[in-house]
């Protein structure tokens, strides 16, 4: 059966509602980033691009996105690494696999301030176990040396379970007559994870890797509670950045640029991503 | 590889992922004197001080219940609305249908940062700041993606033969919809309503932005603004750091299967 009947009715209110909070507020945001404007004292002028001529030169931005740049680069590539090693591990046949994949969806379940503030503890130069453990007395997120450092590792420990639990689906779904092939034909396990497993694996991680790099590129929540976007701004990234001009200083205008900013960039690594997908698929 | 080096790879996975958890735990049943002792190993005099402090010093109940009414309210209002949509473009003639999928799709793409100052103007315009409306009606839009992915999967696998008899029996298309098909993608649903609620409840740029007092502040919000006089005080903070982990903890064993089948629904088939 073709779908004869019509059913524009039923999305009707999920088109409405996605337009009103998401399509509106999004021509909004341009429209603000292009004033100046003040909250408190009820400003709001049209200045045209002065935002964006401003933004070029405002030294606190590029640092900003240099910082989620980084953040973005070194927290994929380690959850993919470890990711990866998991769901190896995770694909085999052994007792209470059940059990051990739930484990390691905790971290993945547990609100992103909870981890935050659990490893600012850990982290603690004093008290902290971690400097115990190691016999260090290293200020990890007091030092602009260590901060980003810390701040990425602790956000790979949160969304490793993610990459894993995705990358596992994705090992399943290959046949294992493949791997039994390999094996008769005396294939070393390493030929094997080369040959079959990773050109297998290959779309699913793209797909992990879009998930994953359009997250950490608009981080907030774990750097903003464990940091805060110090110290001197070295962890400061771009959402933070945004956050701090349009709730802390006010200024909506150029706050709603640092955010359109940050819009266009995803964008970008969406479209980039896309590109690479289909022509992987063909 | 070895039996027992595979089952040594397997504790450090476990130790990896369970460690900083138990050691809050650890932390969250020390004295506050404790706290500060070097070097900093199990409490020789487990108390249970922290939780008493965090029930009794501060609203933090009235916190949990405004969790717990977004959450589940931003459940309940995501389903009702992503299940018709998903319906309607499994199983119905929709006008442009790729360009609604594909617009959905990218909704999800959205980076929270780039809304979050129109919607603090129109919010604050409604006069639904620091309400719970303001996170219900932001999350339930932002979780539509996620839902009407999901269940549109869920959708497509009911062959259309049901939903055609149902018709001919003399359901209308709305009766069919949720006397038929709901009750028959009804693990979809239940996956759907555990990565919402999941969602919700752990939220925090959105939350941060719309509440300014214990009216209608959540748990992240309540627990990164932790209040302190003087000192972090740690120990309670690990106290209400247990007490909101442990519905989840709870969550992810009893339902590991549907939450990595939604999880893997859209990345891994789509």
């Amino acid at each position: 059966m073709k779908e004869i009947e019509s059913g524009n009715r039923f999305v009707v209110p999920a088109l409405l509602l996605l337009s009103l909070v998401t399509v509106y507020p999004l021509i909004y945001v341009f429209y603000l980033s292009l004033q100046r404007r003040l909250l408190i004292f009820d400003i709001s002028r049209f200045v045209g691009l002065d935002n964006y001529i401003f933004l070029l030169r405002d030294d606190r931005f590029w640092n900003a996105m240099k910082n989620t740049a980084y953040f973005t680069v070194v927290s994929v590539s380690l959850e993919l690494l470890f990711g990866l090693s998991i769901a190896l591990l995770l694909n085999r046949q052994f007792r209470f696999r059940g059990l051990v994949r739930a484990i390691v969806l905790i971290p993945w379940a547990i609100p992103t301030v909870v981890s935050a503030r659990m490893w600012e503890w850990i982290y603690n130069t004093d008290f902290g176990i971690l400097n115990y453990l190691l016999g260090t007395e290293i200020n990890w997120l007091g030092s602009p040396s260590w901060a980003m450092n810390a701040a990425i590792f602790m956000d790979v420990w949160k969304t490793t379970p993610f990459v894993a639990i995705l990358l596992t689906a994705g090992l399943q779904i290959i046949p294992r007559d493949l791997y039994q092939a390999a094996m008769i034909d005396g294939a070393g396990s390493w030929a094997v994870f080369r040959k079959i497993t990773l050109p297998l694996l290959k779309p699913v991680i793209l797909v992990v890797l879009i998930f994953r790099t359009l997250d950490a590129f608009r981080v907030f929540d774990a750097v903003y509670v464990l940091t805060g976007g110090g110290p001197a701004n070295t962890t400061e990234t771009l959402s933070i950045y945004a956050y701090k001009v349009l709730f802390q200083t006010l200024q909506f205008g150029y706050g709603s640029t640092l955010s359109v900013i940050v819009f266009l960039c995803t964008g970008g690594i969406s479209l980039f991503y896309v590109k690479l997908l289909s022509r992987g698929m063909k | 590889m070895k039996r027992s080096g595979f089952y040594l790879l397997v504790g450090i996975v476990i130790f990896y992922c369970l460690a900083p958890l138990i050691w809050q735990f650890i932390t969250s049943l020390k004295p506050d004197y404790e706290l500060t002792m070097i070097p900093p190993v199990l409490p020789k005099n487990p108390t249970t001080d922290h939780y008493i402090s965090v029930f009794k010093g501060h609203p933090f109940l009235r916190i949990i219940l405004n969790s717990t009414v977004v959450a589940t309210s931003t459940t309940l209002l995501s389903l009702a609305i992503g299940s018709l949509a998903a319906f309607g473009l499994a199983k119905l003639r929709i006008g442009y249908k790729t360009l609604i999928l594909g617009f959905i799709l990218s909704v999800s793409m959205f980076p929270p940062i780039a809304t979050v100052s129109p919607l603090y103007i129109i919010i604050r315009g409604l006069g639904l700041r620091d309400t719970w409306w303001a996170l219900i009606i932001t999350y339930t839009t932002f979780s539509l993606p996620l839902s009407i992915w999901i269940l549109v999967n869920f959708f497509r696998e009911i062959p259309d033969e049901i939903y055609r008899a149902a018709r001919i029996d003399g359901c209308t298309k709305f009766q069919a919809f949720y006397r038929i098909m709901l009750p028959l993608s009804a693990p979809g649903i239940f996956t759907t309503a555990i990565l919402v609620f999941i969602f919700s409840w752990n939220e925090f740029l959105f939350a941060l932005t719309f509440t300014s007092t214990t009216a209608s502040r959540t748990i992240p919000v309540g627990i990164a603004l932790f209040p302190g006089l003087h000192e972090v005080p740690w120990g309670d903070i690990a106290a209400a750091s247990v007490v909101v982990t442990i519905p989840l903890i709870v969550l992810v064993f009893a339902f590991q299967r549907r939450i990595i089948e939604g999880l893997t629904a859209g990345a891994v088939k789509g």
